[in-house]
């Protein structure tokens, strides 16, 4: 067991003790829920839309590789440099040695789920590079110290009162002034300076085209259009599952992922990058990069049934409709991608030893399954996590890390009880007469019996009751 | 890095040929049959984008630089940065004034290119080939009128203009869709990409006659999958941001304002 391994209960335990996050969160669930439904009013309509953009997607994994290959040779062409990362360590060095070589001192970043993944600022840092996060939100969170607590909203967890003094803590001159129209135009002052200035933009990419080399990134802010406009670098980064065949799997995609997301029919920006500034263009980038991060997901591609996983679009939807997301937040799991779809990605790339606990902390209601528009069978995964977690030498990193001895006895005995009709009859019998008597504080019992009342159990058992209603034994 | 490209383009095909995965086929028929009747989408699109604070003006062929100035003229827009190679630029420039003929153009040409390796070259800018601050190219008749700028040399010649002090910035547009309420951009080396960007008003000149019902319509009919140029973009609104609170506000980092301007056959 990792030392460091984040202890998910305890955060939640902590988290559910806070009255201000808690009802953050069920605000801002409760409204991103009611806007999305109220666009997908037409339940033909999504049903239909929804259908063909789980077959983009799978068209996509199904070609992976070639695709790959493809968007690779078209960006080239283009004029793109295009970097493989096995690793995030790999991904960390290839822009660290853009950012050496260009001699970069400021560097502005839009949106990207998969920086987070590499703790990419950090590393930036340690370097001496200073690096600011455009996108509101992650700003905010970046000026608070600490991570997004949702894909899509990352400073969702504080109101708009924290975020008022977190301002005036640390940007100067700001006045004290809980005004979100204040704020945003506060923001947007040292921003646009620091656009103006910096050497390098960084951004992620939510759809790499094939067909014609293009990187496709939507956004409401502006923030994404600078950082891959006015620096003279632009780095997009990008996990190798982002990819669609052809320009038209755009719409599609397009068409879901806002509405999905944050209820709304489009993003104020839809913007598509296929090039830096050509001969005789007056503006963007000289230089456009795109690193493709494997870290991890081509053994997620490996095995048939978790490379569903891979379909994901980064809606964030599941995290709104999530009954256990909207209680403990964001930042109880300690993960770049939290809620159902960190529940199954996060333990496949960073391993079951170290987050055994995430696909446990599901109810399996199925909500984040009725939503999610590329249909991603999402607690099928989170059951097969389950069972890899005790099974070692399985298809997952650190499969078998939570096996127990006593827990595979627990088990065998009831899969014995339940095949023999005699065993079964005596064993129920047992617990009618005397499972009362039990008390709640025995081993196996005090793992369920610590945060729920123990069960009562019926006088008589099933075969009992129909036998006395008539039914003949079998 | 060559070898982390081998080794993982290796293991997807490896283990994607064990587990060949055979996707459904990609059915576009229900985005083909979202159609409006050509009278609808115009009205559509201005609900939409409306909705999310886009501003409306309508203008004729003939007239449409007129009204624009007038529209600039009335909100105390002092500036207008635009594409002087474009048609639409050229045209911009020629209806600015109906009683003065076209402004004088050339001379800032030659001092933008010399200005382009002196450090202090943007600092000179302008002179450009239109109007002087002093308001001497003023119009006759117009009144107070904006400046109009052009954007004839590289970003790095124009950004601290472009940044601090250029209001509105002046594009054409690919059309609009009336799904969702967006125009299509479609920048060039002519039409900067920043010209929508940068400057706190966006105005976007869209002909009437060039709506689409859907974003694939518009991509399939303009035939955008032979060549893409180094930029297009869908924008459906002046730049916002909910981050604070779920609390909408308009103007983060982008445009605080987008004007379309509808020129009507």
């Amino acid at each position: 067991m990792d030392g460091n391994a984040p202890d998910f209960a305890a955060a939640s335990r902590a988290a559910l003790a806070d009255p201000q996050l808690r009802g953050n969160f069920r605000r801002a669930m409760d409204g991103l829920m009611s806007k999305r439904a109220a666009q997908f009013a037409d339940a033909g309509e999504w049903h239909a839309v929804r259908a063909l953009a789980a077959s983009v997607r799978l068209r996509a994994l199904s070609k992976l590789p070639e695709l790959l290959e493809k968007l690779e040779e078209n960006c080239t062409r283009n004029g793109i440099t295009v970097h493989w990362a096995a690793t995030t360590e790999e991904a960390n060095g290839i822009a660290l040695d853009i950012l050496h070589r260009v001699d970069a001192r400021l560097v502005v970043k839009g949106k990207s789920m998969v920086t987070e993944e590499m703790h990419l600022n950090a590393v930036l840092e340690k370097n001496g590079i200073e690096v600011l996060e455009s996108d509101l939100g992650e700003y905010i969170v970046q000026l608070d110290g600490t991570m997004p607590s949702h894909i899509i909203m990352p400073a969702i967890h504080l109101n708009t009162k924290q975020i008022a003094h977190l301002f005036k803590r640390k940007i100067k001159d700001a006045e004290s002034r809980e005004d979100a129209a204040y704020l945003t135009d506060l923001a947007r002052r040292v921003l646009r300076a620091k656009f103006q200035a910096a050497d390098v933009g960084m951004s992620g990419v939510n759809a790499a085209v094939a067909e014609t080399g293009t990187l496709c990134l939507i956004e409401n802010e502006g923030n994404g259009r600078m950082c891959t406009t006015v620096p003279p670098v632009h780095i997009a980064f990008m996990g190798l599952e982002k990819v669609v065949e052809k320009l038209e799997d755009v719409p599609p995609v397009i068409s879901l992922l806002p509405r999905s997301a944050t209820g709304q029919p489009i993003t104020t920006y839809v913007n598509m990058i296929s090039g830096p500034r050509k001969d005789g263009e007056k503006d963007g980038p000289r230089e456009v990069h795109l690193i493709i991060l494997d870290n991890g997901r081509s053994s997620i591609y490996a095995d048939p049934e978790l490379r569903d996983t891979l379909r994901c679009i980064r809606c964030g939807a599941c995290m709104n409709h999530c009954p256990v997301y909207t209680k403990v937040g964001g930042h109880a799991y300690e993960a770049p991608y939290p809620g159902p779809i960190g529940k199954i990605l996060v333990p496949q790339i960073e391993g079951l030893d170290k987050r055994g606990a995430m696909p446990h902390a599901c109810t399996m209601c199925n909500a984040c399954v009725e939503i999610c528009p590329v249909k991603i069978p999402i607690v099928e995964i989170m059951g097969r996590l389950r069972v890899e977690a005790v099974k070692p030498g399985g298809a997952v990193k650190d499969g078998g890390a939570k096996a127990s001895r006593a827990e595979a006895m627990v088990w065998s005995g009831w899969a014995a009880m339940n095949a023999s009709p005699t065993a079964y009859r005596v064993a129920t019998l047992a617990m009618s007469k005397l499972g009362n008597a039990a008390p709640s504080s025995l081993p196996m019992l005090k793992e369920w019996t610590n945060v729920r009342t123990k069960p009562r159990f019926a006088g008589r058992t099933l075969h009992d009751l129909a036998r006395a209603k008539g039914v003949p034994d079998v | 890095m060559s070898d982390a490209r081998n080794s993982i383009l290796t293991k997807l095909r490896t283990t994607r040929d064990a587990h060949p995965l055979t996707p459904p086929a990609s059915d576009f028929a229900p985005i083909e049959a979202k159609v409006w009747p050509p009278e609808e989408r115009l009205p559509r699109i201005r609900r939409l984008m409306e909705a999310v604070h886009t501003e409306f003006i309508d203008a004729a062929e003939a007239d449409w630089p007129a009204v624009l100035r007038e529209f600039l003229a009335r909100e105390g827009v002092e500036s207008l940065l635009y594409a002087p190679e474009t048609e639409a630029g050229k045209r911009l420039v020629e209806g600015w004034g109906t009683v003065s003929p076209s402004p004088p153009r050339g001379e800032g040409r030659g001092e933008g290119e010399a200005s382009h390796d002196s450090p202090e070259g943007s600092a000179m800018y302008p002179p450009h080939p239109n109007p002087l601050p002093g308001g001497e190219r003023e119009f006759e008749g117009m009144g107070e009128g904006p400046t109009l700028i052009p954007y004839d040399r590289p970003l790095e010649d124009l950004k601290p203009q472009l940044f601090e002090s250029i209001e509105a910035g002046f594009t054409t547009t690919r059309g609009a869709i009336a799904e969702t309420g967006s125009l299509i951009l479609w920048p060039t080396a002519e039409e900067p990409r920043t010209l929508s960007l940068v400057p706190h008003i966006h105005i976007a000149l869209l002909r009437a006659d060039a709506l689409y019902d859907t974003f694939l319509q518009a991509m399939r009919e303009q035939r955008w999958a032979d060549g893409m140029p180094t930029n297009a973009l869908l924008v459906s609104g002046p730049s916002k941001t909910a981050d604070i609170e779920q609390t909408l506000a308009y103007g983060v980092h982008g445009p605080k304002r987008l004007v379309v301007l509808v020129v009507h056959p």
